[in-house]
């Protein structure tokens, strides 16, 4: 099958790849294609940041600065994009750029096996804080930093790099010239003409997605591989074709309705959790969690969704909203629940032909209390042993309206149909609360497995909802997260 | 030559020792140019081999069908037990473990061989398509149930001192009690990985990431059937070792070695996350039981305590893990009246190995619980009850093993971190916010950390060094010494740079070489400052006196008095600097380059009567930390940490700093959120970062306060220092001790039996209970 030519900026130059295969990822190619060793892997499956590294792309004519998980990246979906590795920092005179030479006076290195990605993490924030002028805080440093794992330091000294960063003399990269160049690698592509039937499609309209998808069936459809990415490394599977919706333009965007919000399918979850905690800013902490900060800027919401894993934390927040899916195909398109688009352990009902186009989240509405409860072992970056969303309009001390989404109980992400029973248009009291715990507690028959037993899941699923009851009544103080940083500092 | 750490007159002051020396890769780290051995380039037909695994925990191996793997695209050559040229059992202290597979698999896991292949991915898929057929048997995969079977890698230890029965019966109050510890995945960021390379005449170079290069040396040696001195091992770095690449480093090599010399190319092997997890040990998990007897005070009178340490398939370095684990149940505390049953229990997972600590860990873990346990029997503080224990300065200074206490500044140690983290205030602040709150409770916990220094196999306590000073004045070091991140290459650098007088930058280091210094010990213990940054420091001292005499007998003054300093070299008559001085030197012909040996004197240890002087001396530190738990869920969250460590005069203190902290969050994971799950089958099942969670970001306390004790070593050592690498991880069982605190408060009955991790599932059971 014909392969297409993979271009990139790099160090101010243009990069070109031939017949790199569709399922190559981008940390193969950097280090055994490109030589640059420095990216290193540290597990192939986006979980410890070593392999980070820095994207760019236009964006209302600037550039817009994504840090990314290398090894779990295919290596064509950065086609037309910038690119940064931890070798392309420093000055043509050796300097190193603020982001290292911070980590170096900070002593934030012994290994050195994860400092790359650190860097390479780092050097995102300078250029999406630092350079717009926002000021690193520690909670910041700690959230975008939460995606790179380090085993000698502690991090402490890593958190330091991150606040001294902005101190140190001030590097520009020449923005103007990189756009220059992006805009000549864009017209390039549009020029080369729309992608046949190579073994990496990439379309850049939705009519062409929708006709690739239709006549190349079989081909593995990606958005930003967060998942993907591992049944490459660790399931060693091999694509014939490969179709990429993240350049479909239709599907970039999040369009604002007077109910509703439709984020398309090749929104980033960091993108779609910035729309939505606009709306909701309860959920920021929520958000800060799913996974880190580099899976949160490739992957999208609509990969999410359409992967359908029952430990995905996205669908119960969506399930407890009422969001609704929108499928897309060459037949026409069709709308449905979120929960209804599942049909069984990864399965949904989307047609060989059909790819999901938005997701729709209802708007909130006057009296909604929302809460969205993660239990897994590690606070950050971790996958939920329970996730617990619940969504309840509260009038007149009664329950008017209620969705309560589940994950990690089930072979799907799943409503809780039984609890949002019990509660419906009834007084929202603390007996309603504990009917409703218990009706959690039975309604599902959950697994044991490595992240936690079947009985400890079916019992934090009520407790949770003891503590959403807690919460309706204004207690603080009932959730780890209240303890901020400042209070704890010693006088 | 064990010359003691004489102050020599002429030395100056000393500018690199006792700075905060910034780590000497540290510029080349964050550049992405510190080389680590899968960024070495490859030598032209270089090939990749992925391990083939069993995935059955015990069975009968029939047979191994490769035909489909060897098929595949890229595929070269199937390696295998028949493939072995000498012995087939690697070169282990006890010689039990097979290279591969032969006729039984004793883990899931186990490798059975290796596919080699052209790319790393080609080699990985044709891994899993060789069949295997295996036939299972009954499998051990409890450590109970080892005990109960008898199923022993290593027979049983039993250390008693005093007379334990009478202790227990004569005590007015009694405690009986079990307790499970989990193990812990090292995981290094960087993977295991070797790349053997055939040179000519039968010699090979082995680039391995390895904390002992020359047990890498050993192995490939004696699997290939080859003189030691045919085989050189190469590690510049490694990215993390936490014992874990001690003796695993060494299967991973013999393994690219024996397919290197089947295909007769260079061969890398760079283990997948995942089986990285599955074939390579683990931090030893621990059962205990217990019956101690204690007297109003709370101090103990009598104990009877039996650890059994969870070995996996094959013993490793099971032994002197167990053995050091018996070494620390004693912690900082004097046991007067004391049984110890140490058992080496047989299962069928992981070979489990070094880890950070070294079973210290998992020796002092059960007797901090215990003494938590029995000031909430007696309605005590639990800091009060750990100071009625302490080991005494003039009595109850005995060790278990009777080897005295000698060192000991716990005591003054303990009293000012109890002040200045305002211990006795925050405990009244807990107890009042933990009356007024439903939900979230806190805990407190301040404990104490005594470590003994030195390999309990006394013999790998020596070192040997090099170092060459360059007609230019440059000087290099080597020494037997790995770096894998604790800043070893960095201290060698400032030790060297001062006995010589000349500019740290002066001073570079090379990558740990076999060919270089032999017979090197594994850097670990702890050890590898004091015994190689002594034999560094003696041969730099040698070729110091020897320009001194070349001084002297110019000057016509006494070799004493020539000083080094500064780049400058001065005696009465000139001053000249230190390049002018090694130019002149060189074409005098006097020798400018030399070795030093260092062997660790006072210790000795008698095996069979477990007794003796098995360490040169101990170092402690003490932590006090505060934590919240969530009684809806069992959440928990360490809050505050406020550390007061000994590392003797440090002579790198941002290093040890380093050190500190880095250990303490590991021990925190260890205790906290990294839980190892096998299947009832025995298969790990938490294999990957997305199963198995080392602390992120997130989990810094926003309060994390380290101080360092300010008194040198009270044994000559060098520079008045004392070792740091092991000794803070254990710090962390404040935060266990604390999250118990937190359990028993929110309880109200004062019990708290919590298994380690303290998972969330873990407290909330806890609870519970």
């Amino acid at each position: 099958m014909e392969s297409r030519t993979i271009r990139f900026i790099r160090r101010g130059e243009l990069v070109s790849l031939t017949n790199v295969a569709p399922e190559r990822t981008l940390l193969e190619v950097l280090r055994e294609d490109l030589s640059a060793t420095g990216t290193k892997e540290g597990c192939g499956e986006g979980d410890c940041g070593a392999c980070t590294v820095v994207l760019a792309e236009p964006h209302q004519g600037t550039l817009k600065y994504r840090a990314i998980n290398a090894c779990i990246r295919l290596a064509h979906s950065i086609d037309g994009m910038a690119l940064w590795t931890v070798e392309d920092l420093a000055g043509a005179d050796g300097s190193l750029h603020p982001a290292q030479e911070a980590l170096v006076q900070s002593h934030g290195s012994q290994c050195g096996f994860c400092t790359p990605g650190f860097v390479m993490s780092l050097f995102g924030m300078y250029q999406n804080h630092v350079c717009r002028g926002e000021p690193v805080t520690r909670e910041l440093a700690q959230e975008e930093l939460s995606g790179n794992l380090c085993r000698c330091t502690g991090y402490r000294p890593i958190l330091d790099a991150a606040q001294a960063m902005a101190g140190l003399p001030r590097v520009q990269q020449d923005e103007q010239a990189i756009l220059r160049q992006l805009e000549e690698l864009a017209l390039r592509q549009e020029q080369s003409g729309a992608p046949g039937g190579s073994s990496y499609m990439a379309p850049r309209a939705l009519p062409e997605l929708l006709r690739l998808r239709a006549e190349h069936p079989r081909a593995q459809v990606v958005a930003g591989c967060t998942d993907v990415g591992l049944w490459v490394t660790k399931m060693h599977q091999q694509f014939a074709q490969v179709l990429d919706l993240t350049q479909v333009r239709e599907l970039r965007q999040v369009e604002h309705y007077d109910h509703h919000i439709a984020i398309g399918a090749a929104v980033s979850l960091t993108e779609a959790f910035v729309a939505l905690a606009e709306q909701r800013p309860q959920l920021k902490p929520f958000f800060d969690r799913f996974a880190g900060l580099p899976v949160r800027n490739a992957g999208t919401l609509g990969g999410n969704v359409a992967n359908g894993s029952p430990i995905g934390d996205s669908m119960p927040l969506l399930i407890a909203l009422g969001a609704h899916v929108v499928l897309l195909g060459v037949r026409g398109y069709r709308e449905m629940p979120l929960e209804d688009f599942y049909t069984g352990y990864r399965q949904t009902v989307l047609a060989p032909d059909e790819v999901v186009g938005w997701i729709k989240v209802p708007r909130p509405v006057e009296g909604e209390f929302l809460r969205a409860y993660k239990i897994s072992k590690r606070y950050d970056d971790d996958i939920s042993a329970v996730c617990l969303v619940v969504a309840a309009r509260l009038v007149g001390g009664v329950v008017t309206q209620v969705g309560i989404g589940a994950g990690g109980v089930a072979a799907t992400p799943v409503r809780a149909l039984q609890a949002e029973a019990v509660l419906r248009g009834q007084p929202w009291t603390a007996d309603a609360a504990q009917a409703a715990a218990a009706a959690l507690r039975e309604e599902f028959r959950p697994i044991s497995d490595m992240r936690a037993s079947a009985a400890y899941r079916a019992e934090v699923l009520g407790n949770l909802m003891q503590r959403f009851w807690l919460e309706t009544q204004g207690h603080e103080r009932i959730n780890l997260e209240s303890f901020r940083l400042e209070e704890v500092a010693l006088p | 030559m064990n010359a003691p750490e004489k102050f020599v007159a002429g030395t100056a002051a000393q500018p690199a020792v006792g700075q905060p020396r910034i780590h000497e890769s540290a510029r080349a780290h964050v550049a992405g140019a510190a080389t680590y051995v899968d960024d070495v380039p490859e030598v032209k037909g270089t090939l990749h081999a992925a391990p083939i695994l069993s995935k059955v925990a015990r069975g009968r191996l029939l047979s191994v069908d490769p035909a489909e793997a060897l098929a595949m695209e890229g595929v070269r050559e199937v390696v295998l037990a028949a493939d072995i040229p000498a012995d087939p059992l690697f070169a282990t202290f006890a010689h039990d473990e097979p290279i591969f597979a032969r006729d039984t698999v004793e883990y899931a896991g186990q490798v059975v061989g290796v596919v080699v292949a052209e790319t790393v991915m080609q080699a990985r898929r044709a891994a899993r398509r060789v069949k295997l057929e295996i036939e299972p048997l009954p499998a051990v995969l409890d450590v109970r149930e080892a005990v109960k079977q008898q199923s022993f890698v290593l027979p049983p230890v039993t250390v008693r001192r005093g007379e334990p029965e009478q202790g227990l019966a004569r005590a007015p109050h009694r405690l009986a009690g079990s307790l499970e510890v989990g193990g812990q995945e090292h995981f290094y960021l960087e993977g295991q990985v070797g790349y053997a390379l055939p040179l000519e005449q039968d010699q090979w170079w082995i680039y391995s990431s390895t904390q002992h290069p020359a047990e890498v040396q050993h192995w490939v040696a004696h699997a290939l059937g080859l003189d030691a001195s045919a085989v050189r091992v190469d590690c510049r770095r490694m990215g993390g070792g936490f014992g874990g690449k001690e003796t695993q480093a060494g299967h991973i090599a013999v393994w690219a070695a024996l397919a290197a010399r089947k295909t007769r190319r260079p061969v890398k092997l760079r283990l997948d996350r995942d089986d990285d997890f599955l074939v390579t040990g683990k931090r030893h998990p621990f059962a205990y039981d217990y019956e101690v007897g204690f007297d109003d005070e709370g101090r103990i009178l009598g104990l009877k305590l039996v650890l059994a340490a969870n070995c996996g398939w094959s013993a490793d370095l099971s032994g002197p893990v167990a053995d050091r684990a018996v070494f620390h149940v004693d912690n900082a505390y004097f046991l007067s009246d004391v049984e110890i049953v140490s058992y080496r229990c047989r299962t069928n997972v992981q070979s489990h190995t070094a880890f950070r600590g070294f079973g210290g860990p998992q020796g002092m873990i059960v007797t901090e619980a215990m003494l938590g346990d029995i000031a909430r029997a007696l309605g005590k503080d639990p800091l009060d009850v750990r100071k009625t224990n302490l080991y005494g300065i003039e009595d109850r200074n005995l060790t278990h093993y009777r080897m005295p206490v000698e060192d000991n500044i716990l005591h003054p140690l303990i009293a000012r971190l109890e002040q200045d983290a305002a211990y006795r205030r925050r405990r009244a602040e807990i107890a009042q916010w933990n009356a007024a709150n439903p939900v979230l409770r806190r805990g407190l916990a301040l404990t104490p950390v005594k470590f003994g220094i030195s390999f309990t196999a006394t013999f790998f306590n020596q070192a040997g060094a090099l170092v060459h000073v360059y007609t230019d004045g440059s000087v290099q070091v080597n020494h037997g010494g790995t770096e894998m991140g604790q800043g070893l290459h960095t201290k060698v650098c400032q030790l060297v740079a001062d006995e010589l007088g000349v500019p740290f930058e002066r001073v570079r280091i090379s990558s740990t070489d076999t060919a270089k210094v032999p017979n090197a010990s594994a850097t670990a213990a702890s050890s590898g400052t004091d015994l190689n940054g002594r034999a560094a420091q003696f041969a730099a001292r040698q070729i110091r006196e020897r320009l001194a005499g070349y001084v002297a007998e110019k000057q016509g003054c006494r070799p004493e008095q020539v000083i080094f300093a500064h780049g400058q070299v001065s005696g009465p008559e000139a001053v000249m600097s230190w390049e002018q001085l090694v130019d002149d030197a060189w074409r005098s012909r006097v020798q400018l380059w030399s070795d030093g040996f260092y062997r660790t004197p006072k210790i000795h240890y008698d095996k069979a009567t477990l007794s003796g002087r098995p360490f040169y001396y101990f170092a402690y530190g003490a932590a006090c930390t505060e934590v919240a738990i969530d009684t809806l869920t069992g959440e928990n969250r360490v809050l505050k940490v406020d550390i007061l460590h000994d590392v003797g005069h440090s002579i790198n203190p941002a290093l040890d700093i380093g050190q500190i902290e880095g250990g303490f969050i590991q021990g925190m994971g260890w205790l906290t959120t990294e839980q190892l799950v096998w299947t009832g089958q025995g298969e790990l099942a938490t294999h990957a970062p997305s199963t198995y969670k080392i602390p992120a970001t997130g989990d810094v306390p926003g309060h994390f306060r380290i101080a360092l004790w300010p008194e040198p070593n009270r044994e000559d050592n060098v520079g008045g220092s004392k070792a740091v690498g092991e000794p803070p991880f254990m710090l962390a069982i404040s935060v266990w001790e604390a999250l118990r605190d937190a359990v028993a408060a929110a309880r109200g009955d004062g019990r708290a039996k919590l298994d380690a991790p303290a998972t969330a599932e873990n407290v909330l059971k806890a609870l519970r209970a």
